[in-house]
This record gives C-alpha cells, sequence and structure tokens, in this order.
C-alpha cells in the first residue's frame, strides 16, 4: 500500500497511508502497528495507530536519527504482508438507557420525532467498528452509527460526565471511560470498566473489534456495578 | 522507613518521571515532567538516572519534614528555598538530616520546579511509569497531587551522604531559557501548516501570543491574532504530541503539553522542538511567547547538542562526587 512519511517531532514518525476513513486501510495499519510492535526493535518507545496511519515514537540516541528511522520503517514495510491481521472480537457492551443514567435520551427522541424506545432500538441493533482508540485513555473511535440518530452536541457541554456514559455526537457514538466534562448526547450508561489500568491490557476494547450494545434494565446495571465493586475489593 | 512527610503541599505538586511510553496505543498519555532539562540535572547531581522520578512542583512549593537524612537537589524556576529557616541555593546537592523542615516558598522567576532525591522515590510503577495521571488517577502519590498529610517513601540510598556542605553546582548559564516575561520558542511547520492561509502563516511568526489562565500541564491555550485556514476542510485524527500546536477553529493555537491526549483532530500549525519545551514549560500565564521558525535539520542538530551537552555535565558531577569522596 502507497504511503508517505514524516517528522511528527524529533523522536517521532507518522507514516500515512490514505487521508481518508476506510475499513480497508484500517485494517491495513493496525497490521502494521502489530508487526512493526513484533520486530522488538531497540529504542522503539511506542507505536501509535490511527484511522491511516501509525506513528512510531523513537530514541534517536538508539535508533540513530530520522534517516535511519525511515529506512528501517521502509524496509519493514516491504515485510507486512506477512502477518495475519489479529482476530477481530466482538465486545458486547450492556448499557441502561435513559432515566438518570441517559439525561439525553428524550431529547434525541425528540429531535428525531420518535419514541425513546425506537432511539435505544436503533442505537443497540447497530454494529460498530472500532477504528482506533486514542485521546483519552481507553476511548474507542467507532464507526456504524445510523443516520437515522445522528444528533448534534449539547449546546453548552455538562462539567461532570459519569465514567461509562454512552453518548452520541453528530454521527459518532461512544463511551466515556473516565469522568470527564462532555458535549456528547450521554443516552445510557453501561457498567463494563473500558479502561482497567491494572490489566495486561488498559483499554478493555481493541482496534478491530465489533462493539455491539445490549439494553439492560437498571436493577440489571445495579447488580452488575455491585459485582465489579465487589470484586475490586 | 525513610520517609518524608508532607506538611504543606504548595499549589500544585505531583510525581513525575520521564514518561510513560507504550500504552498511547490504549489512549493513555505519555505524560512525564514538563520540564526535563531542569528533572534531569536535578536527578543528575544526586546521581540518579535521568528519568528518575522527581516532585514537580508549579507556582508555590511544599513544605516538607525529612524522617531521614538524604540527598536532594531542586532545579527549576527560582523558588525560594529554605531548610530549618536557612536559606538554601537550588541547582546544587543539598543534604537534609532527619527532622529537618525544607520549605520551597513562591515561584520567583519560572514557573516549575523539581525536587530529586538520591535513590529516588519509592512509589510503585503503573505501566512502566511514576508518573501521575490525575485524569485517570493513576501513578505518582495515589494518582493524585501531594496534600498535607501525605507520607513519601524514599527507596535506600547506597551512597554516603556527605558530611560537609557541597559548594558547586549548575552553572548560571544553564538557567537561562527561565527569565523574561517574553519568551522566543523555536518552531518547525507542522503537518497542516499548508492548510493556513499565507498571510496566518505570516501573522504565527510576526506577533506574540499571551499564554492564557487555561493552561495546565494538558495544554497551553493561548491568546493571540487569530489563524484561519484556507478551507474548512476537516481533517481525521492522528497522533500529537508533547509540543504540537493545534489550532482549533476559533483560531487562537493550543499546545499541547506533556499530559495532552495522544491523538488529536485539529490541524497542525507547527511543532515545537524538543530542546525548547523547558522554555514553555517555565512560562505562566500572563507570559508571551513568539514562535520562530526553524527546520527540521536544525531542530534534530540542537537535540544531538543538548544530549551531547547532558552527558558533559552528567561527567562534570561524577568528577564532582569523585572528589567529595576522596576527600573523605
Amino acid at each position: 500500500m502507497d504511503y508517505t512519511m514524516f517528522p511528527l517531532s524529533e523522536y517521532a514518525v507518522t507514516v500515512r497511508f490514505s487521508a481518508e476513513v476506510d475499513e480497508a486501510v484500517n485494517d491495513y495499519v493496525h497490521r502494521v502497528a502489530i508487526f512493526l510492535e513484533q520486530q522488538k526493535k531497540n529504542g522503539i518507545l511506542d507505536i501509535v495507530p490511527t484511522f491511516s496511519s501509525v506513528t512510531v515514537y523513537y530514541d534517536p540516541l538508539v535508533v540513530g536519527g530520522y534517516e535511519e528511522m525511515c529506512e528501517w520503517l521502509r524496509t519493514e514495510l516491504e515485510r507486512v504482508e506477512q502477518v495475519e491481521a489479529p482476530p477481530s472480537r466482538t465486545v458486547v457492551i450492556p448499557v441502561c438507557y435513559g432515566g438518570e443514567f441517559g439525561p439525553d435520551l428524550e431529547e434525541v427522541a425528540r429531535f428525531h420525532g420518535m419514541t425513546e424506545d425506537e432511539v435505544i432500538a436503533i442505537h443497540a441493533q447497530g454494529r460498530y467498528r472500532v477504528y482506533m482508540i486514542g485521546f483519552a485513555p481507553g476511548f474507542a473511535y467507532l464507526g456504524g452509527l445510523s443516520p437515522k440518530i445522528a444528533t448534534p452536541r449539547r449546546a453548552t457541554p455538562r462539567t461532570h460526565v459519569p465514567a461509562g456514559s454512552v453518548g452520541i455526537a453528530g454521527n459518532q457514538t461512544g463511551v466515556y471511560p473516565l469522568a470527564t466534562p462532555g458535549g456528547w448526547q450521554i443516552i445510557g450508561r453501561t457498567p463494563l470498566a473500558l479502561f482497567r489500568p491494572h490489566h495486561e491490557e488498559p483499554s478493555l476494547l481493541r482496534a478491530g473489534d465489533i462493539v455491539q450494545f445490549c439494553p439492560i434494565t437498571e436493577e440489571q446495571y445495579r447488580m452488575w456495578d455491585d459485582e465489579r465493586h465487589s470484586s475490586n475489593t | 522507613m525513610s520517609a518524608i512527610q508532607v506538611i504543606h503541599s504548595g499549589f500544585f505538586t505531583t510525581v513525575q518521571d520521564g514518561g510513560r511510553f507504550g500504552y498511547q496505543k490504549a489512549g493513555v498519555s505519555v505524560g512525564g515532567v514538563m520540564d526535563s532539562f531542569a528533572s534531569r540535572l536535578a536527578n543528575l547531581l544526586v546521581r540518579n538516572g535521568p528519568n528518575e522520578a522527581t516532585l514537580e512542583i508549579t507556582m508555590s512549593g511544599p513544605t516538607l519534614r525529612f524522617e531521614t537524612d538524604a540527598l536532594l537537589a531542586i532545579c527549576g524556576g527560582s523558588f525560594r528555598c529554605t531548610l530549618n529557616g536557612e536559606s538554601v541555593s537550588m541547582w546544587k546537592p543539598l543534604v537534609a538530616r532527619s527532622g529537618d523542615i525544607l520549605s520551597i516558598g513562591a515561584c520567583q522567576n519560572g514557573y516549575r520546579a523539581y525536587v530529586a532525591f538520591a535513590g529516588g522515590l519509592n512509589i510503585p510503577l503503573v505501566m512502566n511509569s511514576r508518573s501521575t495521571h490525575v485524569q485517570a488517577h493513576i501513578g505518582g502519590f495515589h494518582g493524585r497531587s501531594l496534600q498535607p498529610g501525605d507520607v513519601l517513601p524514599l527507596r535506600s540510598n547506597t551512597l554516603t551522604i556527605p558530611e560537609s556542605p557541597i559548594r558547586w553546582g549548575i552553572a548560571f548559564s544553564a538557567r537561562n531559557y527561565i527569565n523574561g516575561k517574553r519568551k522566543i520558542v523555536r518552531v518547525v511547520e507542522g503537518p497542516e501548516y499548508h492548510m493556513f492561509t499565507e498571510q496566518s502563516q505570516e501573522r504565527f511568526f510576526s506577533s506574540t501570543y499571551e499564554v492564557t489562565t487555561q493552561s495546565d500541564r494538558m495544554g497551553y491555550r493561548l491568546q493571540g491574532q487569530a489563524l484561519e485556514r484556507k478551507t474548512n476542510q476537516e481533517m481525521i485524527s492522528e497522533a500529537v504530541t508533547f509540543g504540537t500546536i493545534q489550532v482549533p477553529k476559533k483560531g487562537q493555537p493550543i499546545v499541547l503539553m506533556a499530559d495532552c491526549q495522544t491523538t488529536g483532530g485539529y490541524p497542525r500549525i507547527a511543532q515545537v522542538i524538543s530542546v525548547d519545551l523547558p522554555i514553555l514549560a517555565q512560562a505562566r500565564p500572563g507570559d508571551h511567547i513568539q514562535f520562530q521558525k526553524v527546520s527540521w535539520q536544525e531542530a534534530r542538530q540542537l537535540y544531538t547538542e543538548r544530549e551531547q551537552q547532558m552527558k558533559r555535565w552528567k561527567r562534570m558531577i561524577q568528577q564532582k562526587w569523585r572528589e567529595v569522596h576522596d576527600a573523605h
């Protein structure tokens, strides 16, 4: 696949495969990232796959500078075809929609002239691809929201959105892994922890995974929550 | 147990090391010290590795009581520092005895300082780093800034703590970058530089930008002449790093700092060169920044020179320590 390379800093180089969001390109990006990681080259500090590029952070004193880094990348990129694509997992995320957990569900339904149940049904029927993890710890960029429920961000962002909140912003949907301020329309909340700092793989979701949302009742949410808290202590 | 009691915490004091690399694909920021020049030198002065965890102090410093003899060094912006009420100097090794009280007051010049303790802080690694990630509540001291009553454990130190005060330290000339309310920061063109109008490209370098009060370890929001793009074409999120200057729709630049997000979706007009990041780290709200364009080649050259200079400091410090121990 064609690519361009450019420096991001004195210790980072970005390899860009496309300027568009495309599933096939994104698959390739993750294959490249995994392949480069497997080489375990000395002086590589971090490898960050995004929608259609891979950024490699390195120690110039070990690797030998930008030109050497680019040369190494060009050589390795010739061999990427040899790796298998990582297995795509389907991750089911239970969501308690509406009520105190989804304060904007009513607003989203009104915006589209639907009932709340119709919005839930459309959201829960979707299959969402994880394009990348970024921005915040464990935050997944998902693709595949039905245009029928695409809704603009809130005019005034909330100063506090609880961790696990499931939201819609334009044609995106996603889950807030940490409590932060935020402007997304919050339609529900999951009891699952998307960011688990003490796990070997701290992000529950991985690029390439398929996410499905499954509606649960408030009682189920609270039982789940209790389980989680008791297993943590 | 060798420990240090926190009596006052100061304005915002956190544990930071060289950063948390290897987890950006999980969305976890690199974090780490804002001013790596000062923190590395503080570590070198007490013969730690350059990336050992230090206390990062912002604006006003903590008051600490030592429950053990310790060797430490404070580097960075000038803070009024006293040990048992007596003035002590920064940028040199200091000896504290059990029961001593170190007080780091208000910042008079610059914005941040680093306290390195010989042997390092005995704090668990989280994802290979001791840096505090405040948003995720991980790393450092229980994932948060210090509070009065906290007890910081020290790792055992194999160095003999000298009997007499140490007279040497880092030369004045090394601290020039901290001075002044108007700072010159060198940058290279960012990947989306061409997306800005010629007038805005010119404006970016000819005008000065003020550091606003909405600036923190994640980013510095700047205020100045607005920058315009040629088109409203959206870009897709890609990696960003410490020193990336993004320009959101309103045209006011944001310089991403140590705790920045791993990816961003705003056009990147420029990248602050690595050796000038400490200059920004020492800028406080109200200070003015002027950007100056350099090439990648120059940036890399300056990076290499800085690393060579660090090696010279290290050799000099090792030599000084040998003299201290030979004198015994």
